[in-house]
């Protein structure tokens, strides 16, 4: 039940895009086109379940019991950072299909705060490794269905005509928070 | 100080403000904004780093071949982000805490990287403090500002100070997240006007 509760925690309550504001870059970067933001959802939820998954025992077998949390953000960083460059190496040699798909979206990975965030977060919560991955799960494909579902609106928001005031940032600014306010409907579930 | 020193000092404050015209560094903008101070702290913050690390990255630009050229910029700016830690859980800790996680994610900020990749890692020492120093207060300006537009319509006050009655009804939703967005896209749209776009 706790499991289940964290998962619909993390994909509508506490949405991390709408709620959260992690991961605004590829939000509003690569949601242009339904195919390309599927492509950064599913990029996005593996790397970031490997690399809580690896942090998470680099902290509990490293820093933690040689006291060096202090050295938490330079190793996360490093870690997700060669993490994803492994990753993209490995599936570029093991299946040519699958990097075609996500193999664009690796590299822009690195520098995706929602990552770092999450892995950080899993730590503070005092989560154990399976609550972790569930979070960390749950958390990305909250990231997957935000995006496309904004992919979606945008997609039909460039056959309309827009003021002339709001094109561009601000109508993309705009439909953010609309569809932020109606993740915020959710808030009444999450007890 | 001649021509050039100047242009890179206040390039970052309005003509290429990394917020409002370069769209860099979405995340901590929207996150943190929902008063005026926690704005100009996390400014003053992600400040402090770029400087220290537009500085180190400009003095060893030399020294780092240019194939391991972003994992190096990156152990550097994390390098900062950890004794900033340290010092705001030391000194401000009311702070360190309102701002939360935000604080470790100045490392992934895209502001930072991007000014030691595309101005550090090119020029002098001093150009590269110039720049920081101009692209810093050019991020804490519209921080505050988001802060305290938001501040001002979700709380009724501002840096603190209440100017409504004590239980006024104030417009929440820009406290919340969604006010966020609202907030941003309403100053965007004033900031193009100004600058006269399209």
């Amino acid at each position: 039940m706790a499991y289940i509760m964290i998962f619909i925690t993390a994909i509508f309550v506490n949405n991390i895009i709408l709620s959260q504001f992690l991961g605004i870059c590829p939000f509003l970067g690569v949601s242009k086109k339904l195919s390309t933001a599927i492509g950064m959802g599913l990029a996005v939820m593996f790397v970031m379940t490997l690399a809580t998954i690896v942090t998470f025992l680099i902290y509990y077998t490293f820093l933690q019991p040689y006291n060096l949390k202090f050295m938490t953000t330079v190793t996360f960083i490093l870690v997700i950072a060669s993490l994803v460059q492994m990753v993209e190496i490995i599936i570029k040699k093991s299946s040519p299909v699958l990097y075609q798909s996500l193999g664009i979206f690796l590299p822009l990975i690195t520098t995706n705060c929602a990552v770092l965030g999450i892995a950080i977060l899993t730590i503070q919560k005092n989560y154990t490794l399976l609550a972790g991955v569930c979070y960390t799960l749950a958390s990305a494909m909250g990231f997957t269905l935000a995006i496309v579902i904004f992919a979606g609106i945008r997609e039909r928001l460039e056959r309309t005509d827009i003021p002339k005031a709001l094109r561009g940032t601000p109508i993309v600014l705009i439909t953010a928070a609309l569809l932020s306010m109606a993740f915020m409907g959710f808030a009444g579930i999450s007890y | 100080m001649n021509r050039e020193s100047i242009n890179n000092l206040t390039r970052g404050i309005i003509r290429e403000n990394p917020i409002f015209v370069m769209l860099l560094g979405m995340c901590p903008t929207l996150g943190v904004t929902t008063s005026a101070i926690n704005g100009v702290g996390m400014g003053l913050a992600t400040m402090f780093v770029l400087m220290m690390s537009n500085m180190a990255i400009s003095a060893v630009k030399k020294l780092i071949p240019d194939i391991v050229r972003i994992p190096s910029f990156i152990v550097i700016i994390a390098s900062f982000v950890t004794v900033l830690e340290m010092l705001m859980q030391a000194y401000v800790p009311s702070l360190y805490s309102a701002l939360g996680i935000y604080i470790p994610l100045i490392v992934v900020n895209c502001i930072i990287l991007g000014r030691a990749e595309a101005f550090a890692s090119k020029n002098s020492i001093f150009q590269s403090l110039l720049d920081a120093i101009g692209m810093g207060i050019g991020f804490t300006l519209a921080l505050t500002i988001l802060g305290a537009v938001r501040e001002m319509l979700g709380n009724g006050s501002l840096f603190g100070w209440s100017f409504v009655a004590e239980n006024a009804d104030t417009m929440l939703l820009f406290i919340m997240p969604p006010g966020a967005f609202l907030a941003l896209a309403s100053i965007i749209i004033t900031v193009n006007k100004l600058r006269g776009v399209r």
